[in-house]
């Protein structure tokens, strides 16, 4: 198997793929989107260090990993109804013009 | 670094890194899915079977399709394409790098770069459902709870309210 550190520069650049997204998008949905790749790298971690760990028996990372996954779900939910209801109000996802949260 | 671990590391990162850098935005979340798909085979690379096949479920099953709908609900017709990134592309490309090379730095320099793994563990899906029904029955529970808070608020913030005004 490939030492941890390769686990780790690859969850760090999908990181900075999901910032990078996240920071220079205009879909509201993309954005969204790339706030999902940061979890995902974190879960990467989560799981490298669980496997590379000295009891990886003990099923922490696993579990972290589970419990993560379902706030990454229900924030995916909360953020695109979030991003409908905008949608409805200003016809738009254009983060350059939804520049206002006035009604 | 195994073969197997680059084929992997270059399917997921050429995935996500379309996913953030087509113009379409369909084909962003079609690329994604690729992206998710290289994560959970990195996942089974790694012995965890049931976070692997919960990625394909939750992410390619369900988070894709909700952003493909979210995408279409949402695409308006304009005459002009809109520029894809916003004004500020520059300043976050920059700062994107800068965390990376920061993160990148850190971890070649820590000596865990070079750890190797244990022998393998004897971890089975019933091991995982004990361990979630006795151990960690109540972040389970609380889990739970959350999911079904959020989706009920996902409903309602995103539900039309003309009829209850007219």
């Amino acid at each position: 198997m490939s030492p941890l550190g390769s686990y780790l520069l690859l969850s760090s650049l999908l990181f900075s793929i999901g910032l990078a997204g996240a920071l220079t998008r205009r879909n509201a949905i993309l954005v969204l989107i790339g706030i999902e790749l940061m979890l995902n790298a974190a879960n990467i971690n989560f799981i490298a260090f669980w496997r590379y760990g000295p009891n990886p028996s003990a099923l922490t990372g696993i579990m972290f990993a589970i419990f993560s996954i379902s706030v990454a779900a229900a924030e995916a939910a909360v953020g695109l109804g979030i991003i409908l209801a905008a949608y409805r109000h200003s016809r738009t996802t254009d983060l350059d013009q939804m520049n206002s949260l006035k009604g | 670094m195994t073969v197997s671990f680059l084929v992997l590391a270059v399917i997921t990162v050429a995935g996500t890194a379309a996913a953030m850098g087509l113009r379409n935005a369909v084909h962003c979340v079609l690329a994604l899915t690729v992206g998710f798909v290289g994560i959970a085979a990195l996942y089974l690379q790694l012995d965890a079977q049931f976070v692997g096949l919960t990625q394909i479920m939750v992410y390619v099953g369900a988070v894709a399709i909700l952003a493909v709908f979210a995408i279409m609900m949402t695409h308006s017709p304009t005459p002009a394409p809109l520029p894809a990134y916003s004004s500020f592309w520059l300043a976050g490309s920059v700062v994107a790098a800068a965390v990376f090379a920061v993160l990148a730095w850190a971890i070649s320099s820590s000596p865990a770069y070079t750890r190797i793994a244990p022998s393998q563990p004897d971890l089975t899906t019933q091991k995982i459902g004990e361990a979630l029904m006795h151990r960690y029955v109540l972040p389970l529970e609380i889990m739970g709870l959350l999911l079904t808070a959020a989706l009920i608020g996902a409903v309602v913030i995103a539900m039309d309210r003309r009829e209850e005004t007219t």
